[in-house]
């Protein structure tokens, strides 16, 4: 069980000093216990003390830092393993894999490719956050080619290699940069654990398909006193899913139920893997490399090694890291008000819409992308899209004349008109008695927004 | 005790002990000591290695469940039967579920002009008759179920009367001999009506009747399910309160837990996949752990999932609508699939047959499923 405020306030000093900026010693052991404040705030404790605390407030999965800068990348740290029990932490890294025997010119695009990708939902950047170099061509010197290429990377980089002459070879090169060594396994797991202690360099495990042999070697890794510690039992696909699905799972319930030290590691997945096996197109191979990942995801997996770089087998995966890594105790919405598109006047449009920001942030990028002119008031719905929160009542007349009030659009327009979403039509007269506007139903879908307004104002020209 | 057995027993219980201020006669150290320490000391490495090896040793995290999922038999007489739910344990490592999750198609009664491009291609040719279009559904695309969605019964669809839904499901019947999902247009004044009429004209079939709600009559669909032999949807909006009350009340009407499939609504990947999990998440687990009113096997209405953008908007830096419709729809489908769910309504032929494959999986023990050797995987994947 994670450490609650209690806990954590046997282990302070109990002083009140306030020094770590709280009122109080019960107050910092609560930030704590949110993951909202650092121990180290507290300059009260002795390192002893602060190693006890640190013990005690360390998450179920270990945290694992790889990479070094602002683009560093921050792996496992979960205590859960229900994300409803309390909320999952640091979204699944996305790796995607560059191999050692590529043209200089394959190489370089594919590198720009994962450097430059980006997708945007709701308001967010979605984007790759690592390069995992892969020694396919068995020799050290290309894979020292390779890994020279990507010495200045902004990315953080995975080093793949079972060769420990190989992985040495590129630590030499890049080891200050704290890559991910991939993979210490049984046949080099001594060697591996000394060049990840010598560089300082987090370390995965891979055994495929034998979790008796993966705490074993976990366990002797961690007493060789290696710390940083990443996990990949094997990613299996088609029939071998199932027990793919077990491995991810038990693992993830020996480190949160158990405490079971060897597993109390971040998870990797390499759904990569599938384009050893399919024997179809590329195209097949893209969407079932893309389900994988999503398979492994939604199972725990805390990094991903993929293949393929097309947008259309991306954003799928990037849209279910970004939904299963909200917080469930926040609402995610946008701050009410007036936003404003484009050209305005006093004869400007306005349209109503919700504060949900899966709402709010369609609505903004169907306005921009059509190149809109119109004030948007946006309702503070609770963070509510507009169909939910019109059964739920909080879409209401008198939600949007306070409104209006509030941000004073009378003083802005000339015209005293709202257009509201085509979902909203059952509050359009609601709406009209509070407000004492005229309103207007829109479209459905609000991609048919900028067409609608240039309807309007073509038809007010006439 | 003598100092010798003290010191025996403290070894016994640590691996090293402090001695401080011992004070001994050489002696009696060489004759009586040090064979002792030196046996205690071998005792306690051996105690240590038994120690270590307690450590390493890997134990399965199997939990044990007070509560289970009941069984739903859907289709019978001579329609082939298909069973849901059963499940004793949450994960198949801990007890492979008794049933695999399956899928069952959608079929419209009319048809339905506004089906995404990459679906209508596969069906163009039977979109008129719904017997036709379930034939190929089995035929062609392996389906395990079909359901008839009885939409042109929407009053302000084509406004069909009970008898011409009855037709239509006989129409189906006729055709297939897989076991029918039957879900009406979705007016709450007149879905039980056309629940009713189509529960008689599938008598003894065992059908799914889709579905009940708390905003409609659903005594009436309670009702003609047990007169006619069917089992009932329950459908509550993502809300584990509202869910266990609908199924209370439809207990209450005579229904059994054998008799109901729940649907706990399915957002699509991006337009609330997380609430859906959340949710699914809670019920199965409150079932495994004994709660009399959500151990039923739940359903999940995944064609909601070509409703996003994503999967239909034209968008020439997304890729083809061709790929990203089918991914979307089986992501949103395999999320569920992994929160438990046990029945899936699908659109797409691709994305049926890969959730398939994965839903197979679960029925196998652990460790029972040839693999093959992925260790060499840097080396041998294709650039
Ligand atoms: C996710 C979801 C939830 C989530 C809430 C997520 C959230 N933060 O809003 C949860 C689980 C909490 C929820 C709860 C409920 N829900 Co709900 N929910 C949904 C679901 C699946 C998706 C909603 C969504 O995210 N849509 C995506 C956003 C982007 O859409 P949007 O806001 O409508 O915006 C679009 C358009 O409206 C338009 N648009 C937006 N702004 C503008 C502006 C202009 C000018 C124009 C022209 C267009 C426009 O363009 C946008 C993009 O397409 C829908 C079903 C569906 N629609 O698929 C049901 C649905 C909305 N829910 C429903 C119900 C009944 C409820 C509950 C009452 C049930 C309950 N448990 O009690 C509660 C109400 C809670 C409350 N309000 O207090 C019903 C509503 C039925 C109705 N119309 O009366 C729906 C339709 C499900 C159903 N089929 O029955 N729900
Ligand atoms: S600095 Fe430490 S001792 Fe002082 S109030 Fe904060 S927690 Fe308590």
């Amino acid at each position: 069980m994670r450490a609650t405020a209690m806990d954590i306030y046997r282990l302070l000093p109990k002083t009140n000093c306030a020094k770590c900026g709280e009122a109080s010693c019960m107050a910092f052991a609560t930030k704590l216990s949110e993951k909202e404040a650092d121990v180290s705030l507290c300059t009260q404790m002795t390192d002893k003390e602060r190693d006890k605390l640190q013990e005690v407030l360390a998450p179920a999965v270990r945290e694992v830092l790889i990479g070094t800068g602002e683009n560093a990348i921050t792996i496992g740290g979960d205590e859960v393993l229900y994300r409803y029990e309390l909320t999952y932490y640091n979204p699944t890294s996305l790796v995607i894999e560059v191999s050692d025997d590529l043209s200089d010119e394959e190489f370089e695009d594919k590198v720009k490719k994962v450097d430059e990708f980006e997708f945007e939902r709701t308001g967010e950047k979605l984007k790759l956050n690592a390069i995992a170099i892969r020694n396919k061509s068995g020799s050290t010197e290309k894979f020292t080619q390779a890994v020279n290429k990507l010495k200045d990377s902004r990315l953080p980089l995975i080093l793949c290699s079972f060769d420990t002459d190989s992985m040495e070879a590129a630590l030499k090169i890049v080891g200050d940069k704290r890559p991910l060594i991939y993979a210490a396994t049984e046949n080099n797991l001594g060697t591996m654990a000394s060049l990840a202690l010598e560089y300082d360099c987090p370390l995965t495990l891979f055994v495929p398909h034998d979790l008796e042999k993966m705490k074993e070697l976990s366990w002797a890794l961690r007493s060789k006193g290696v710390k940083n510690i990443v996990l990949d039992p094997g990613t299996f696909v088609k029939g071998g899913t199932g027990d793919t699905l077990d491995e991810f799972r038990m693992i993830r319930r020996l480190a949160v139920e158990k405490k079971d030290p060897d597993f109390r590691f971040p998870i990797m997945g390499v759904p990569a893997i599938y384009w050893l096996f399919g024997k179809e197109n590329d195209v097949v191979k893209g969407i079932r490399e893309s389900i994988t990942a999503a398979k492994l995801m939604n199972s725990y997996a805390d990094i991903l090694i993929i293949h393929g770089t097309e947008m259309w087998e991306l954003i799928p995966v990037l849209t279910l890291r970004q939904s299963l890594y909200t917080d469930p105790r926040k609402p995610q919405a946008v701050d009410a008000g007036l936003y404003e598109f484009g050209k305005l006047d006093e004869n400007s449009p306005i349209i109503v819409t919700t504060n949900f920001a899966l709402t709010y942030y369609t609505v903004e990028g169907d306005l921009k992308s059509g190149k809109a002119n119109c004030y948007l008031l946006v309702v503070d719905t609770g963070g509510r899209a507009v169909d939910v929160s019109i059964a739920g009542n909080q879409f209401t007349g008198k939600a949007v004349a306070e409104l209006i009030k509030e941000v004073g659009i009378e003083d802005k327009v000339t015209h005293r008109k709202l257009i509201i979403p085509g979902l909203g039509a059952p509050v359009s007269g609601e709406i009209e008695d509070d407000t004492g506007w005229e309103v207007m139903v829109g479209p459905r879908d609000s991609s048919e927004v900028p067409d609608f307004l240039g309807k309007l104002a073509e038809e007010a020209s006439k | 005790m003598d100092k010798m057995t003290q010191l025996l027993k403290l070894l016994e219980k640590t691996d090293s002990i402090e001695i401080n201020e011992f004070r001994m006669d050489f002696d009696e150290l060489e004759l009586q000591i040090v064979p002792a320490v030196q046996q205690a000391i071998k005792k306690s490495q051996k105690q240590r290695e038994k120690e270590m090896l307690e450590a390493i040793k890997f134990v399965p995290p199997i939990d044990s469940y007070p509560g289970e999922v009941a069984e739903v038999q859907l289709g019978a007489g001579k329609r082939k039967s298909v069973y849901l739910g059963g499940q004793k344990a949450l994960y198949r490592f801990e007890e492979p579920q008794p049933n695999p999750p399956v899928v069952t198609f959608d079929v419209f009664d009319i048809p339905m002009p506004g089906l995404p491009r990459p679906i209508r291609e596969h069906f163009e040719d039977v979109m008129e008759h719904p017997g036709e279009w379930a034939k190929k559904a089995v035929k062609e695309f392996g389906a395990n179920m079909v359901t008839i969605h009885l939409i042109g019964t929407g009053p302000k669809v084509m406004d069909k009367t009970p008898r011409e839904a009855a037709q239509d499901i006989e129409e189906v019947l006729q055709a297939v001999n897989v076991p029918l999902v039957i879900g009406a247009s979705g007016d709450p004044k007149k879905d039980p009506i056309i629940l009713e009429a189509a529960a008689q004209a599938a008598e003894d079939e065992r059908c799914l009747l889709a579905s009940a709600n708390l905003d409609l009559d659903y005594k009436r669909i309670a009702r003609a399910a047990i007169n006619h032999n069917h089992a009932v949807l329950s459908w509550s909006i993502t809300d584990v309160n509202m869910q266990k009350t609908l199924n209370r009340y439809l207990m209450k009407e005579g229904l059994n837990a054998e008799d109901i499939v729940m649907d706990p609504t399915t957002c699509a990947l991006g337009y609330g996949i997380e609430f859906s999990i959340d949710v699914t998440t809670r019920t199965r687990l409150a079932a495994l752990k004994g709660d009399k009113d959500l151990q039923m096997p739940m359903s999940s209405g995944t064609t909601n999932a070509w409703g996003s953008r994503e999967a239909w908007m034209k968008n020439e830096n997304w890729g083809p609508t061709e790929y990203r419709g089918p991914i979307w729809e089986t992501i949103t489908g395999l999320t569920m699939m992994l929160c438990g769910v046990d029945i899936f309504m699908m659109l797409h032929p691709a994305s049926v047959k890969i959730l398939t494959e994965i839903g197979n999986t679960f029925t196998k023990e652990y460790m029972t499923s040839d693999l093959p050797d992925v260790s060499e995987w840097i080396t041998q994947l294709e650039n």
